[in-house]
């Protein structure tokens, strides 16, 4: 449990209010050239008239202000972070001296191959890597993030039934399905068609034979989806999906329930996405970029995006930019190479037998929090569940608490507040996902605050419904902010 | 607490039907489910949908939900002021805060539709 209340936040103004005439960052020397007259070297309409507006403050005015505004901030450095979903690891420091080595950070992709060849095979092993993770026959580096992962796969699928004669009309998603799935199949041109979830949380079979036809290019499984629950009938659901010529799309942004303990590729799905910025540990949110690997299946290798990386007879590295099949460029140059690094890095460091124990960690850990406060919040759901866990806050309600102040009381004591409001199928939903990366200790602290909250809620309601107390700032105008928001600072009119 | 006269779908949608046409929008309950809305966007006059397809979505504080097309039909109005004062879905969801005026292609649909005790019942039975 956090011993202290109040941290060194103070009161910080705006950099433009901190502006004081003349203050700068810079000095130059002397003008030693004759003083150009904009007018008469710029064309009229692109000078700029009145003034800049940009603050004037001196160097130390600058780091001052961004380092204190920074001391108001959560992050996985400072504590749990238990956002459902998310998987917001602890990012390992060795992930930062291996892609700060200088044949990494300061490759560029225009170098020949011959000094190459080091960043390449990292690249070459890590597709080897992560196809043994999953147990697909290819896999695709280049997706800058997850939603572009999962818009690539569905891409391949188009293309693939494109080449079968016809690319097909629907996608099929159900409800416990990522939130930006029905986006990419939409962007790719299809028509989502949601399905909902049994009682039990999970896919209805009936209700997808239902739904099955010919117009059915694709299923996209979130697997296990985002009620933490493992979709134990994916042999089976694939078997239905093929057997009317669609293909099975598996949003793998919850591998870290699966890696080293089931592979999507052995089990009928043809494309799976992965994201090193959750599994592999790299860093997450502002922190990023992130990276969104398309791992597919035999049938779909043609069509991976270009160029790919190969090896000669000789041993060395190339990137073959002309394959015959492929969909094309998804992006510049090749992925996000430097965080490729860290996400090799982590599955060197971890190893076969590291990975498979850090998800049976994450697993645990989940099921600890569950166990620990099922007695206080409401399990919508009674199904087991692998990685995270859905409470509601339907035992607070009744005392007038909502998982909004649940979770804004959860500031006050120290812990960032888990995923709220989502699933949407969950009627005030708290979703939470500890990851590998917290120990016993650090679980207990945060099941003691919720504890404290569930007890608080039924006596002293208030102490919620006006948190939180003891942040910079309390509640936000959501209401006011969303819609007449003020987006631009002005200066005061004179 | 629902308008006696007024039929619903299970998606909380409420119609209100006058020969031919009808005018559509949001129930109480979903209202307040939603929360504080800060965004409606609506479809076109002159557009067609189909029942159950989504006509248009909704924006609160929490989330974002589709809305969706309780009768097969065409748009013939869209209530202009939920552009700047979403507020009213909130304030006034069964009349300031409608939404669309449809006019009806099928009548027969509207007995696939909840009376106004029917759909209290389904509330009450929701929230359990």
């Amino acid at each position: 449990m956090i011993k202290g209340m109040r941290g060194l936040s103070f009161k910080e103004d705006l950099i433009f209010e901190k502006s004081r005439e003349g203050a700068k960052g810079y000095s130059l020397p002397k003008l030693d050239v004759p003083k150009a007259d904009p007018a008469k070297t710029i064309d009229k309409k692109f000078l700029r008239e009145g003034k800049i507006g940009l603050p004037e403050v001196s160097e130390v005015d600058v780091i001052r202000h961004f380092t204190k505004i920074s001391l108001w901030n959560y992050a996985v450095d400072y504590g749990l972070y238990p956002l459902g979903s998310c998987t917001m690891k602890y990012n390992p420091k060795i992930n930062e001296i291996t892609s700060s080595l200088p044949g990494f950070a300061d490759a560029h992709p225009y170098q020949p191959y011959s000094i190459s060849q080091g960043a390449l095979e990292l690249m070459y092993n890590l597709e080897k890597a992560l196809m043994e993770i999953t147990g697909f026959s290819r896999v695709s580096l280049h997706p800058a993030a997850g939603a572009h992962g999962e818009l690539v796969g569905m891409m391949l699928i188009r293309r693939y039934l494109e080449d079968q004669g016809n690319p097909r009309k629907k996608v099929l998603i159900p409800d416990s399905a990522h939130g930006t799935n029905p986006a990419s199949a939409a962007i790719c041109g299809y028509e989502a068609v949601e399905l909902k979830s049994n009682s039990e949380g999970m896919l209805s079979l009936s209700d997808l034979e239902a739904a099955l036809d010919k117009d059915v290019a694709a299923l996209m499984l979130t697997n296990p989806n985002t009620l933490g629950v493992f979709e134990k009938n994916i042999k089976k659901i694939c078997e239905m999906v093929h057997k009317v010529g669609g293909q099975v799309y598996m949003d793998g942004a919850n591998m870290n329930a699966l890696m080293g303990i089931m592979k999507p590729g052995k089990s009928g799905v043809d494309v799976l996405h992965l994201n090193l910025h959750k599994t592999f540990s790299t860093p997450h949110g502002g922190g990023g970029p992130g990276s969104g690997p398309v791992a597919v299946a035999k049938h779909l290798a043609p069509y991976i995006p270009k160029p790919v990386i190969e090896k000669n007879d000789k041993g060395e590295f190339y990137l073959d930019y002309n394959p015959e099949k492929s969909i094309g460029r998804v992006r510049s140059f090749n992925s996000n190479f430097a965080i490729l690094v860290r996400a090799y890095t982590y599955i060197l460091s971890c190893g076969s037998d590291g990975l498979k124990e850090s998800t049976e960690h994450a697993v645990a850990n989940a099921n600890y929090i569950r166990k620990k406060l099922s007695k206080y919040y409401d399990l919508p759901y009674e199904t087991s569940t692998l990685h995270e866990i859905i409470f509601s806050d339907k035992i607070q309600e009744k005392f007038g608490v909502t998982t909004k102040d649940i979770a804004k009381r959860l500031l006050d004591l120290g812990y960032h507040p888990p995923t709220i409001y989502f699933p949407l199928i969950v009627h005030g939903a708290l979703m939470i996902e500890p990851t590998e990366s917290e120990s016993k200790q650090e679980l207990d602290g945060f099941i003691e605050a919720m504890i404290q909250i569930a007890q608080e809620a039924e006596k002293e309601p208030e102490k919620c419904t006006e948190a939180p107390h003891n942040t910079v700032v309390g509640r936000l105008d959501e209401v006011t902010a969303a819609r007449t928001p003020i987006l631009k600072w002005e200066p005061e009119k004179e | 607490m629902y308008p006696a006269n007024y039929l619903f779908t299970d998606e909380h949608e409420w119609l209100d039907v006058d020969g031919l046409e009808g005018v559509c929008g949001i129930t109480d309950f979903a209202a307040e489910q939603l929360g504080d809305i800060v965004f409606v966007e609506l479809p076109e006059p002159g557009d067609t949908f189909s029942k159950g397809e989504t006509f248009g979505t909704i924006e609160s504080v929490k989330a974002v939900s589709d809305l969706y097309m309780p009768v097969d039909g065409e748009i013939l109005a869209i209530n202009e002021d939920l552009e700047n004062s979403p507020e009213l879905v909130n304030s006034s969801p069964h009349e300031d805060g409608w939404m669309i005026k449809i006019a009806i292609k099928d009548e027969s649909q509207l007995e696939e539709l909840m009376n106004s005790k029917t759909y209290e019942k389904f509330v009450e039975d929701q929230k359990e």
